[in-house]
């Protein structure tokens, strides 16, 4: 009775918070917005009073009628900012004056944003059209467990808020397109990368180069993260670097291959450094140059790279890019990847050769003599894995295939197989696309029975055990 | 002629995982100077170990991947034509798009 009451009351607990949760960020950004509202009022109502009131002005509105524009709050604010004889009152003046887009709020984006909304950048932009994931908390540390579900603009938006109510923050809840990039684009000084595909980022780059903008480039994957500025006073672009698309096997992602979250938010740092100068017009731009990080072994390298390319595409004294051609040009065609990649989801085998996992379950429970081959790399392995599976790596599968035998001897052994037809062999991977490329490889060698998971481990989490980890 | 060669940005999966390798790379019989080519080749042979068309396209790299003679683009030094010397340092980088 008790534990039956016990069990009702944390789910009514559970939801009660979801509730209160979604009301207070509601209530939250309300506040927010509202206090910006205040202020630019506030500071419109002190510019018509100066105005006005000619000959009786108080002596606050004296102080503030300076040349440079700053009010007192913004004096106290960026205080430390002004201390500094390079970058000063005329630097944070330019700053206040300035706009920068942000496109991306993940791990580069978050650390450049919070930078951004804090040093004072007049308006501040940010284009997103994904949603806050567990999985991004680690490095995107613009977000709080509050807004997993909700749109990221509106989370990065918050935060900035939250941080700064005195500067206009814009919302671009959209994915970038040819389509609305050069209206989003032209509302900005200056454009900050923190995209995380090649179609994007060739996209990013020509329509600053049409546009004339000068673009702060970064990227960070697993321990390594590289900078640079594009388009910047007759520097290079992204296509002067690299004119022709890489292949797209080439092309790691952080889902696949993992990323340590603070290098993202070391270049998204640095990103925001590089921003904060060109629109100041202080000190001297990453451009002509990359930065490489190397987190592992703590080294940086700054190189030089070529300058504007005569021949490029898009920016050479040749070339005719237009608006138009920017406006039909097909990026993911170009670059032979998707700007907003689905999980690869191969389909090799004929159904015969493949089960459900639920399936799979019935034969578990029902004892089936068999091998289960896990084809996952080690370290996958070691994060969660099936119960009485055995792990070879896809790329190790050829040295290791008397492995699998033996495995089946022992099984038919211990389970005395009165089926004649002996242990049967299935491979699984995490979605299902490895262990595809296994069995057709097993079949080859003469394990003619051999089935794959479809789905791999996530149709287990999703279908048969929902407390099974995904990642 | 010593080398140092480092590999980055996914390259050094193609050689064990290695990034930094110091290397002696003999002259060809009868020539009097060693260009990124014979350097690239000579990389092809003796340090990729897997997937050699990830590192290399024809007789260069393949597209994304940046190459550095000593801090500095290839480009600006002749490409492949380079003229390589003793103790010099050779980046082979490719591109990252994550964020």
């Amino acid at each position: 009775m008790e534990s039956n009451g016990g069990a009702t009351d944390v789910s009514s607990i559970r939801s009660e918070i979801e509730t209160l949760k979604a009301a207070k960020s509601d209530i939250e950004q309300r506040i927010s917005v509202l206090e910006a509202q205040l202020r630019e009022t506030t500071i419109n109502q002190q510019k018509t009073d100066t105005v006005s009131n000619g000959t009786c002005r108080s002596i606050s509105t004296v102080y503030s009628d300076n040349s440079h524009g700053l009010s007192p709050d913004m004096i106290y604010r960026y205080s430390r900012h002004l201390l500094l004889p390079s970058f000063g009152v005329q630097g944070q003046s330019n700053l206040l004056k300035s706009s920068v887009l942000v496109v991306g709020a993940g791990g580069l984006g978050s650390s450049a944003l919070l930078y951004l909304a804090a040093c004072g950048v007049g308006r501040l932009g940010i284009v997103d059209h994904d949603v806050v994931e567990l999985s991004n908390m680690h490095r995107q540390v613009i977000h709080t467990e509050a807004y997993i579900g909700q749109s990221k603009v509106k989370s990065a938006a918050a935060a900035c808020r939250s941080i700064n109510s005195s500067i206009q923050i814009i919302e671009h809840g959209e994915a970038l397109r040819t389509s609305n990039a050069l209206e989003i684009l032209s509302q900005y000084d200056i454009v900050v990368d923190g995209t995380d595909n090649p179609p994007s980022r060739y996209l990013i780059s020509d329509c600053c180069v049409v546009l004339g903008k000068p673009l702060v480039s970064g990227a960070a994957v697993g321990l390594e993260g590289q900078l640079t500025v594009y388009n910047y006073n007759g520097g290079p672009c992204y296509r002067c670097l690299f004119p022709t698309p890489p292949p797209t096997t080439a092309c790691q992602r952080c889902a696949d291959s993992g990323v340590l979250g603070v290098v993202p938010g070391i270049i998204g740092c640095l990103q925001a450094l590089e921003a904060i100068k060109i629109a100041s017009a202080v000190g001297e731009p990453l451009s002509g140059r990359m930065l490489l990080l190397d987190a592992l072994s703590a080294r940086i390298r700054i190189v030089k790279i070529r300058g504007r390319s005569s021949q490029c595409e898009a920016c050479g004294e040749n070339s005719a890019f237009t608006q138009d051609q920017f406006r039909n040009f097909d990026y993911e065609k170009f670059t032979q990847s998707p700007q907003f990649p689905l999980p690869l989801k191969l389909n090799l085998l004929s159904a015969d050769s493949r089960i459900s996992s639920k399936e799979y379950k019935e034969r578990v429970d029902n004892g089936e003599a068999h091998v289960l081959v896990d084809v996952r790399p080690a370290h996958h392995f070691k994060i969660v894995s099936l119960p009485n599976s055995i792990n070879i790596p896809l790329a190790n599968l050829e040295a290791r295939l008397h492995e699998i035998s033996l495995a089946m001897k022992e099984e038919e052994k211990h389970k005395g197989s009165e089926s004649s037809s002996g242990a049967s062999v299935y491979a699984v991977c995490r979605r299902g696309n490895d262990s595809q490329r296994a069995v057709q490889y097993l079949h080859k060698m003469g394990f003619t029975s051999a089935r794959d998971i479809v789905g791999g481990l996530e149709s287990w989490g999703r279908d048969v055990d929902p407390h099974f980890p995904t990642y | 002629m010593q080398l140092t060669l480092e590999f980055g940005g996914g390259l050094e999966l193609l050689c064990d995982s290695v990034k930094v390798h110091n290397v002696h790379v003999d002259l060809q019989n009868g020539a009097e100077k060693l260009t990124m080519k014979d350097l690239l080749s000579w990389v092809h042979t003796n340090l990729i170990k897997e997937r050699p068309e990830m590192f290399m396209k024809g007789d260069s790299v393949r597209p994304g991947v940046l190459v550095l003679v000593n801090d500095c683009d290839w480009e600006l030094s002749g490409q492949l034509d380079t003229t390589l010397e003793e103790k010099d340092v050779v980046v082979f980088i490719s591109t990252l798009h994550g964020g």
